[in-house]
């Protein structure tokens, strides 16, 4: 199992000048990232969720070598994201929700075409890609089309393919359904399911939109005031009629604790292997007695903090 | 890039404008050589000689970086973000975010002002001074790129920054294009020192015109201007690197 993105103690300050009557200012330091421990493998698809001006976006900037940390440790495909900012670059995809990364003026197609150059890809790789990325956003209507005059939703789709083109290991995506219709929003979820469950693209997104993440997370991880509140793996109980005899070795399940002498185990899933696929090589190996499922409960994690925030 | 050309009565404008641009800079010189017979010292074709000279490197520094202006609005929209988030060098791609070909025009325009006024000056034609006459222009360009650079990395620490820049890149066109001798002391060490716009064209002027530096100079320093280029291209590219990482991005 890879590690593909890990921080220790993360943290990013800003320090804000505060109008403090005439002429004179004061400075606060407001801390956006308060010591954020994360490491998420290979092919693992994240929900990075928490209330407006929780630390999403400053959190993804600094994974992404936008911003430079505060303080801590951070490792993205094995990279220190802004000292080596470039080679980071190639391997990782970016979609910010909010800002294009395409050529205003340019008809979609040659906006591809630059990146290709930007990012040094060979055509038949990037053709490849981009042929994929055609078929299944349905890009053919509105490619010759001037990206200025893309509505909402098929600028996403292009922001996606664009993000796409150079084969990146992993996925980050700020917001990519805001502001979307519903269709437009369910074409970009099926598609970012199919990129996931293919299962070399590790995906790490942020979202309001909680249909986002049940749809397409297997992990989700909430961020409140800058820390870390909640880090939702899912977890399986077994019950078994005699302790565990051999070590299972499967990637991506971790022995969260074992109980009654061994015979009830609790894992946890990192989201690369299904329940089912734990429970299958389980039955392999003893006799099962009951299995149970605990889900992250989003909805309550979720209401918790963000009834806490309103007024 | 090639988003200019999709307007195309915009770009033929911006052509005659940079052209006339090269043009007001010699007419500037002539007007002034009107009132007076010698400027700090020096005579017409001399202080055309430098104006030629200064002219042709901030063009061609213009061609190169002047599109780093636009820092401040890709700082302030918080698009800065997407070109840190591309393989290259953030700076080249600001810089070739639209390589002006309409600032090409200026810079041959101004080339072709330099070899006029050389040839007017009577700089005598030797190896030395013509090579001399081909670099003072790049190392001059590289000074002024450098301040272009360095004055637009003020918007990743004041997001308001108007007019510094221009102040410092403007101001220093209008002053290497004259001698220095005509400057206060202060003024001048700051300018010409400490930035180093007396290299771009004084003290190359000096030697190909062969002349001592009234303020007594050695005549070595129309030679430096070279190394001067890139100790400041140096100085800058720290300042970018400090602000790049002072970068703080906005909104969500």
């Amino acid at each position: 199992m890879t590690r593909v993105i890990e921080t220790r103690g993360l943290r990013k300050e800003f320090t804000v000048r505060v109008k403090a009557g005439w002429l004179r200012r004061r400075t606060r330091v407001v801390t956006a990232v308060d010591g954020l421990d994360l490491t998420v493998d290979r092919g693992e698809m994240v929900g990075y969720i928490g209330p407006n001006g929780a630390g999403k976006s400053t959190t993804l900037k600094m994974l992404t070598g936008v911003l430079y940390p505060s303080a801590g440790h951070v490792r993205v495909c094995g990279f220190e994201p802004v000292r080596q900012r470039t080679r980071l670059a190639r391997r990782i995809g970016v979609v910010f929700g909010q800002r294009s990364q395409l050529w205003w003026d340019l008809p979609l197609s040659e906006s591809f075409t630059l990146l290709r150059h930007v990012y040094a890809v060979r055509a038949a790789d990037s053709a490849a890609r981009l042929a994929r990325c055609r078929r299944l956003l349905e890009l053919d209507a509105f490619l010759d089309v001037p990206v200025r005059q893309l509505s909402l939703g098929q600028r996403m789709r292009a922001e996606l393919t664009a993000a796409l083109l150079h084969g990146p290991e992993v996925l980050f995506l700020d917001e990519p359904t805001i502001g979307l219709d519903l269709v437009s929003k369910q074409a970009v979820r099926a598609f970012l399911a199919a990129l996931g469950a293919a299962g070399d693209t590790t995906i790490v997104l942020t979202t309001h939109d909680l249909a986002d993440i049940e749809r397409l997370c297997r992990r989700l991880v909430v961020i409140d005031q800058g820390r870390l509140v909640h880090d939702g793996r899912r977890r399986l109980v077994v019950d078994l009629d005699e302790p565990l005899a051999v070590d299972l070795a499967l990637p991506g399940v971790t022995v969260e604790s074992t109980q009654a002498n061994g015979r009830r185990i609790v894992y946890t899933l990192d989201g690369t292997i299904t329940a089912g696929q734990l429970v299958s090589r389980l039955t392999e190996v003893a006799a099962l007695r009951d299995i149970s499922v605990l889900e992250p409960a989003i909805e309550d994690v979720v209401a918790r903090i963000y009834t806490r925030h309103s007024p | 890039m090639r988003s200019q050309t999709q307007y195309r009565a915009s770009f033929v404008a911006d052509v005659v404008g940079s052209v006339l641009f090269g043009v007001l800079d010699v007419v500037g010189v002539v007007v002034v050589f009107r009132v007076t017979p010698a400027l700090g010292g020096f005579a017409f074709a001399e202080v055309f000689l430098m104006t030629a000279l200064a002219g042709c490197a901030f063009a061609a520094a213009d061609l190169v970086v002047g599109n780093i202006e636009r820092l401040r609005h890709y700082v302030r929209s918080g698009l800065f973000d997407v070109l840190l988030v591309r393989p290259l060098s953030s700076l080249a791609q600001l810089a070739a975010m639209d390589v002006a070909t309409r600032r090409v025009g200026r810079v041959a325009f101004s080339a072709v002002v330099v070899v006029v006024a050389a040839a007017n000056a009577r700089v005598p034609i030797t190896p030395g001074r013509l090579g001399l006459l081909v670099v003072t222009p790049v190392a001059g360009a590289m000074i002024f790129g450098a301040v272009f650079v360095a004055t637009a990395t003020v918007a990743f620490w004041w997001i308001e920054s108007g007019e510094i820049a221009n102040g410092l890149t403007y101001g220093g066109l209008n002053f290497a294009q004259y001698p220095i001798t005509i400057y206060g002391a202060l003024f001048r060490r700051l300018f010409a020192y400490v930035v180093g716009f007396a290299f771009v064209a004084y003290y190359p002027a000096l030697v190909l015109l062969d002349r001592p530096d009234p303020l007594g100079a050695p005549a070595l320093l129309g030679y430096a201007s070279p190394a001067v280029g890139v100790a400041v291209v140096v100085a800058a590219a720290l300042m970018w690197r400090a602000g790049v990482r002072h970068y703080r991005s906005t909104g969500s």
